[in-house]
């Protein structure tokens, strides 16, 4: 990904879509949406309109501190809430009037690390994938077994399937979760804070195979994080949202720029750029000095 | 991997419904009159092939026409309260949820007591007041039990206990205060019973209401095993969650309503039994569901011939043979659960 792409005016979007010769897939247009307790009150949480395209093997990060609408606008592309204007569109269709089985066959969503009630096998869990193609009782046919199998191998966790869920790390966990989204076989990933509980070395993994599993497997994926680092490292493009306003979206070197990094995120923070291009975010201790 | 096969199913239930055979033969035989189990099977084949006038008469009486139809009253009651436990236990997230403990059983003798004072003499008056108090008791835990849109386990259970207790001090003073009346006894609606015949009509009522709600149940039973994972996460794995949940609350209610109205309160069924199929079979909805119906009648069955031969000739309610093998396993579930 060299030439910056800024996709806040559709206009230039579409010009460049037709440069780079790949089919936008995912498209956010003008989106916005309002929480509010009763519809006479006054909305309690607004997100105001949003705009971005993403094409297939690209990765897309939303940065944002906390109740900046992150969680919002993934809830917006998964289709669960419909936009209040504007539209989002995976492969021209908007995907809060997919069913919801389409849905699941399209879009995977990989959560925050939810409680486990009942232990399955990591095998076992994989197989829920399928569920959206499957009829009545889903029983699973070997093609299925097949998918899930390979699910497992491609975030290389073949060895996992007969341990159960409950007894694997962290890391584990969280591929054992990115294989069951594999074998739904979307063309749309979805992570919320998937770095939230990995340590470091979990999370650069987790982000390299997700980058290369989107190369290969031609997904979209979109990820949603406060980690400023891991976004600059990984991402093709970053949405950076302040209080349920879009600031800025592109390239991680044309947003990350120093003085709206740091009042975005309220912290002192130095900006370079690295060897590939990529900026680099360091923090910066305030020393006591300049609290107030 | 070890996906859930049509023949591991069926395997499983066969083995269990020779189970449940044996364990009806053995209720059968147990008895203040003993009988031979050869001359048991012997009799069983020949009523089966609608010989059945070939029996002398009072051997018939006692096992045929007392202790048979208070068996088959056991399978539907402890079937239905097995199959309403699994349910709950994937409706709220919650391995501890079981009608009982939930306060559905009450509400449902509630509902029925109320039906059978305010209108009497209708028939079905007593599951359907039955189901009403299971429906409304379910629904107000569920909305005791939520905190900040999540279901929260101690909220739920405690709004479980508490409704329980209030509904059982209203029985107790309706009981009191309305003696004379023909509305059964206390330990009936509080601790259950199976003593009490049900008449021919209702027998095809429950046995029909019973296999309508654990069907519809089962029909739900590949979307609880994503269900029980989170709403949101099933959601986005494909499943209409509104819509099982709908089914699954008004089933699961049923079958309390229909075990409630024949047999009162029996308690601790739909959390022991699920819980122990779930050990041994594992936590596949599709073999649970019908495993622990099979095994809620076997556990009845047992229950009641225990209950009826432990303290000779006193007869004791089954409930207290349930709550008795039921309690120290709920406290062992929720330590286990709390760590």
């Amino acid at each position: 990904m060299s030439a910056p792409h800024t996709f806040a005016q559709t206009a230039g979007g579409r010009e460049e879509q037709g440069n780079r010769g790949q089919v936008v897939r995912l498209n956010v247009e003008q989106a916005s949406y309002a929480y509010s307790t009763s519809e006479q009150s006054a909305p309690t949480f607004t997100l105001g309109a949003t705009s971005f395209q993403a094409r297939e093997r690209e990765i897309v990060a939303i940065l944002g501190p906390n109740a900046s609408g992150k969680s919002t606008l993934l809830r917006l592309i998964t289709g669960t809430i419909a936009p209040l204007s504007g539209r989002v569109e995976l492969d021209g269709e908007e995907t809060s009037r997919l069913d919801v089985r389409t849905r699941a066959q399209r879009i995977a969503v990989v959560h925050q690390e939810s409680p486990i009630v009942y232990p399955a096998l990591a095998g076992d869990f994989v197989l829920q994938g399928r569920y959206p193609y499957g009829r009545a009782l889903r029983f699973a046919n070997p093609e299925d077994i097949e998918i899930a199998r390979n699910a497992l191998a491609q975030v290389g966790a073949e060895h996992l399937s007969k341990r159960t869920i409950g007894e694997l790390s962290g890391g584990e966990k969280q591929r054992v979760i990115l294989a069951r989204a594999l074998a739904q076989q979307p063309r749309l990933i979805l992570l919320d804070e998937p770095t939230l509980h990995l340590d470091i070395g979990a999370q650069v993994e987790l982000l390299e195979r997700l980058r290369q599993l989107s190369k290969e497997n031609r997904y979209t994926v979109v990820v949603v994080t406060h980690e400023l680092g891991l976004a600059a490292e990984f991402a093709d493009q970053v949405v950076l949202l302040q209080h349920g306003r879009c600031l800025r979206v592109g390239t991680p070197a044309a947003v990350y720029q120093k003085e709206l990094l740091e009042q975005v995120f309220d912290a002192p923070l130095d900006v370079e750029l690295g060897p590939a291009g990529r900026p680099r975010v360091n923090l910066r201790a305030r020393r006591g000095e300049d609290i107030t | 991997m070890r996906p859930l096969t049509v023949k591991r199913l069926l395997w499983t239930c066969g083995g269990l419904g020779v189970l449940l055979l044996a364990s009806v033969v053995l209720a059968l035989k147990i008895g203040a009159v003993p009988i031979s189990v050869t001359e048991l099977i012997l009799d069983l084949g020949r009523i089966a092939i609608g010989r059945a006038n070939e029996l002398p008469t009072e051997y018939r009486l006692i096992v045929f026409d007392l202790r048979l139809p208070r068996i088959l009253l056991g399978i539907l009651v402890g079937a239905a309260l097995s199959v309403a436990g699994a349910s709950f236990q994937a409706l709220l997230r919650n391995p501890l949820a079981d009608p009982y403990v939930l306060g559905v059983s009450s509400g449902a003798a509630l509902g029925s007591i109320l039906a059978l004072i305010f209108a009497p003499g209708y028939a079905l008056i007593t599951p359907a007041g039955a189901f009403l108090g299971a429906g409304a008791t379910i629904a107000g835990v569920y909305f005791l039990g939520r905190r900040e849109g999540q279901l929260d386990t101690t909220t739920l259970l405690l709004g479980g206990v508490i409704c329980m207790s209030f509904f059982s001090a209203i029985i107790m003073f309706l009981m009191t205060t309305l003696s004379g009346r023909d509305l059964r006894g206390v330990a009936f609606w509080l601790m259950g019973d199976l003593s009490t015949p049900v008449s021919a009509p209702m027998q095809w009522v429950f046995t029909v209401g019973l296999l309508v709600g654990i069907g519809a149940i089962y029909s739900t039973s590949a979307d609880l095993n994503l269900l029980i994972m989170g709403e949101r996460e099933a959601t986005h794995l494909g499943v209409e969650v509104t819509r099982v949940k709908l089914v699954v609350y008004v089933s699961a209610s049923l079958l309390t309503a229909l075990a409630v109205s024949a047999s009162g309160a029996i308690g601790y069924v739909g959390l022991l039994v699920p819980q122990a199929v779930r050990l041994i079979f594992g936590s596949d909805y599709r073999l649970l569901i019908p495993a622990s119906a099979i095994c809620g009648a076997i556990a009845i069955v047992l229950a009641d011939t225990l209950a009826r031969t432990i303290v000779p000739p006193t007869e004791l309610p089954v409930g207290a043979m349930t709550a008795m093998a039921g309690a120290p396993v709920f406290i062992y579930l929720l330590r286990r659960g709390l760590r």
